[in-house]
């Protein structure tokens, strides 16, 4: 089985059942993408699959239909992607855990919809669970990478 | 206000210890230090203090005791340690430190011993002399009970203040310039003609000297860091998906395991049959640990199939059989022999309830889950000798403990890494996930074993909130509040939280009635009584502990009280206020939402709630409307009186989250057990908020007092009674019950 993920091909030998979020975490060892509860209700696996926020924890790695792009992939410390700039501008994490998740659900509804309104951004964003209640910090940054994307 | 002060020496000393290749300044446990906490731990010739800077020739370290559970603690800690310091918090690395006795968290223990009730006597010395010695016999290094900020404030700058102070004396030395013309900055000290010494540079020299004792704290004007907004050190790697956390760590070598855990909480294993399991790709063993069977693979995923693929036979849990049950448990033990405390007792409650017309509720609080949005975990090596503990946790000297009995080797063979923390809200004050952990490693000598719980395992095994229950009886006259009886009934939190640490807890449990008997409120007529329900299903400390249910009870009593005495809930509450910072809190709320009434017009309205808990009066006004959709929460205004804000960003961020947790339990979330077994497993049954019903959160830190307090819990406890008042006003449907969605529809 062949795998594109941010930007790699890998080949892999695993089981056509296994997740996506297990595939990426423990077989290719990249853990920016979490687990949080397996079941779609949560949204800390989320990474797009040709631009498309996808719950990783709910695609068969038979399944995958396109390059994946993860957390690790969207930007790195050096060269941010807007939405994590504008995360660590608004200091939006509190534990971080549900954050991958968070800014890869962002970044998808901001490639489709440039300039999201207070609802529009809810209902993108309201299947990411944040324990820690970072909800009033997601919605300024996301408002704010709105912004610094409009500005190219 | 006595927040600039020389160091009194008295309440500890600060001291300092040459290290490996430099030195490290801390400070001295006080009365009884315990044994040199660093020996053990580190290499030939290192010495023996709570370090909290080391500095040797790679650079500065700033060491934060405190666990990061998310709430920011590593960064507040590292933070007042560089106020005084002069070191660029970018240019530093900052470490958890080892787990050790001689980190005694002070201020947890006054808190926790809290009876410091308004009325002096003996029950109020017992109980302080009873919690106080258990706390220091267990020597806890534990972050729980906001204690964080205010363990640290004066420590932590004191520790640096004094590095600082004993750098420059070893500078004027070598550059042989008085110490006075000597200035420090950005991890250098410098001289008046440019001549810089980097800290590291002076790290051999300053090993060998005392360190400065009489040092003055800066004045809150030349504050660099605190107060202001701050960006957290760790704040880049959590939003790029570098930051690692417990269930992230790898090591060679390693093997991923599962469990499969009896469906009953605390229910035992009979037999069981690994059989198909085993057969599984990529299972190579199969291992019987506390509460049922853990399954070895190479690959997370394969080990949750196997751990599923497993048959067992399962014994019966300690617990009733029902919620019915449950809850008739706690209803029977409002009776004399069931006490357990009665701090809080002025005027004459009897005779003032026996001279008007009684009004009554009883409330009820249920069982509800921590679930982090990390589910615990954590990595076990035995090897020989030696064992590497590797895991998010509050309690490291337990973790140390347990699996030193499990391994059979002595506490300081055991070496517990204390890794980042995906949230904890308390759940990590529990060490279950690194006793089994423990339990195959010891059978798999030499290799690390990484057990992580499916969400579904963390849940169902969660040990939950309290359940509780309440019983309020009042009086009112001439439009006041007369009398207020409130009786509250729960197992012991902290019995049951440490009976599982093999330690027994003597005496009262001042969470029972915590969040209601210490309200800075003076009704003419005011008791507080806690009754100690026998043992239910088994609970631990859940963020804000008793006050999670105690402030729900006792604002929505006084709620109800106020509206028989025809008063305003603002009002009322300014006038019944006995404590000026408590006032100033509710005149802040006041004036934020500009109250003037709980009805906002049609379906819509406001309620007000106070919660003073961990020593901050937190108040919050929250503000709905009855939508054809269901109820819709508007805004929250809230304040807190903290001592001083360190961090006005992450205070928000951690004011807005407490909020955000307090509401979201009270809306939609309860753990209801059947037969022993936990009926919401997963995030589909226990939801909590979600971003489309988030109100608008205005925060106001006040600094009035002395104090200088943590933020983390007391915005939980006000949260519920306030929604609950809000809603009375939009809808006059009157919820004495938590989750409120078993009565009314809220939007989303
Ligand atoms: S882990 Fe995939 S949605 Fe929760
Ligand atoms: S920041 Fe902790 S769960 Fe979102």
């Amino acid at each position: 089985m062949q795998l594109t993920v941010d930007g790699a091909t890998h080949d892999l030998d695993v089981e056509g059942e296994m997740p996506l979020l297990w595939v990426l975490r423990d077989e290719l060892g990249i853990k920016g993408v979490k687990y949080g509860c397996g079941i779609a209700a949560c949204g800390a696996c989320t990474v797009h699959i040709d631009g498309e926020a996808v719950r990783s924890c709910q695609v068969l790695a038979e399944d995958v239909w396109g390059a994946v792009t993860t957390i690790n992939g969207l930007g790195t410390p050096d060269a941010m992607h807007a939405v994590q700039a504008a995360w660590e501008e608004h200091q939006v994490a509190q534990c971080g855990y549900c954050q991958s998740g968070q800014v890869m659900q962002a970044a998808a509804l901001l490639a489709e919809n440039a300039s999201p309104s207070d609802s529009d951004i809810d209902e993108a964003m309201s299947g990411n669970l944040c324990r820690c209640g970072t909800y009033p910090r997601i919605r300024a940054a996301v408002k704010t990478a709105a912004k610094t994307l409009a500005e190219g | 206000m006595g927040k600039v002060k020389t160091i009194a020496r008295r309440t500890f000393l600060i001291g300092s210890a040459a290290v490996a290749g430099g030195v490290a300044f801390g400070v001295w446990r006080y009365k009884t230090p315990y044994a040199n906490p660093l020996l053990g731990g580190l290499a030939e010739g290192e010495a023996a203090l709570t370090p909290y800077v080391k500095i040797d020739a790679s650079g500065v370290t700033l060491v934060t005791p405190r666990a990061d559970k998310g709430q920011g603690a590593y960064h507040v800690q590292a933070a007042l340690i560089a106020e005084e310091l002069d070191v660029d918090l970018a240019a530093v690395k900052v470490d958890p430190g080892p787990p050790d006795r001689a980190y005694w968290n002070t201020a947890l223990a006054p808190e926790a011993a809290a009876f410091s009730a308004p009325n002096e006597g003996f029950v109020q010395d017992a109980l302080t002399g009873v919690l106080g010695t258990v706390m220091k016999i267990m020597g806890m290094q534990i972050t729980g009970g906001s204690t964080t900020v205010a363990d640290g404030f004066v420590k932590l700058r004191a520790a640096g203040a004094s590095a600082r102070e004993t750098l420059k004396l070893a500078a004027s030395e070598q550059l042989g310039v008085a110490v006075t013309e000597l200035r420090t900055e950005a991890g250098r000290v410098i001289a008046p003609d440019g001549t810089a010494l980097a800290y590291e540079e002076l790290a051999e020299a300053v090993a060998g000297m005392e360190p400065v004792q009489d040092v003055t704290l800066r004045a809150p004007e030349e504050w660099r860091y605190i107060g202001k907004p701050m960006k957290r050190v760790e704040m880049l790697a959590k939003v790029t998906g570098t930051q690692d956390y417990g269930i992230d760590f790898e090591i060679e070598d390693m093997v991923h395991a599962a469990v499969k855990l009896s469906p009953q909480q605390g229910g035992t294993l009979v037999s069981y049959d690994a059989g198909a399991a085993l057969e599984m790709r990529g299972v190579s063993g199969a291992y019987e640990v506390s509460g049922g069977v853990a399954v070895v693979a190479d690959n997370t995923w394969r080990a949750f199939q196997a751990a599923e693929a497993v048959e067992a036979e399962w014994g019966e849990a300690a617990m009733p059989a029902n919620m019915e049950a449950h809850w008739a448990a706690l209803e029977a033990s409002f009776v004399a022999d069931k006490q357990d405390s009665r701090v809080r007792d002025d005027g004459d409650v009897e005779a003032a309830l026996e001279s008007g017309e009684v009004i009554e509720a009883t409330y009820r609080a249920p069982y509800l889950a921590h679930a982090p949005m990390e589910p615990v975990n954590a990595v076990v090596r035995v090897g020989e000798g030696r064992v590497d503990v590797w895991t998010g946790t509050q309690i490291p000297r337990f973790v140390q403990a347990s699996v030193a009995k499990i391994a059979g080797v002595s506490n300081e063979d055991v070496h517990v890494h204390v890794l980042m923390m995906g949230g904890s809200f308390g759940h990590r004050l529990e060490d279950d996930v690194v006793r089994q952990a423990a339990e195959v490693a010891v059978q798999m000598k030499g290799v690390p074993v990484k057990l992580t719980y499916s969400r579904e395992t963390d849940m169902a095994h969660d040990y939950t909130r309290q359940i509780a229950m309440a019983k309020m009886r009042g009086t009112v006259k001439d439009g006041r509040v007369e009398a207020y009886d409130l009786g509250i009934a729960m197992p012991s939190v902290i019995v049951s939280q440490m009976g599982r640490q093999g330690l027994s807890m003597p005496g009262p449990d001042s969470q029972i009635v915590a969040g209601a008997f210490e309200q800075a409120l003076a009704i003419p007529h005011h008791r507080v009584t806690g009754y100690r329900a026998d043992p239910l299903a088994p609970v631990s400390s859940w963020r804000s502990v008793g006050a999670s249910s105690n402030g729900f009870f006792y604002n929505l009593g006084l709620e109800e009280l106020i509206e028989a005495a025809g008063a305003d809930p603002m009002e009322e509450r300014l006038r019944l206020a006995s404590d000026p910072l408590a006032r100033k809190v509710l005149e802040a709320v006041a004036e934020m939402s500009g109250w003037n009434g709980a009805s906002l017009g049609p379906r819509r309205g406001r309620g007000v709630a106070m919660t003073r808990s961990f020593g901050v009066d937190c108040a919050e006004v929250v503000e709905v409307t009855d939508t054809d959709d269901g109820i819709r929460i508007d805004k929250v205004y809230v304040a807190a009186e903290v001592g001083r804000v360190i961090d006005p960003v992450n205070f928000e961020n951690q004011v807005q989250g407490g909020v955000v947790f307090g509401l979201g339990h009270a809306m939609n979330c309860e753990i209801t057990y059947d037969g022993g077994i936990a009926e919401q497993q997963n995030f589909d049954s226990f939801e909590g908020m979600r971003m489309n019903q988030c109100p608008d959160i205005i925060v106001r830190g006040l600094e009035n007092g002395d104090v200088v307090r943590g933020v983390g819990e007391p915005p939980v406890p006000p949260a519920a009674p306030a929604l609950a008042a809000a809603i009375y006003a939009a809808t006059g449907v009157r919820l004495r019950q938590m989750p409120f969605s078993m009565f009314v529809e809220f939007a989303s």
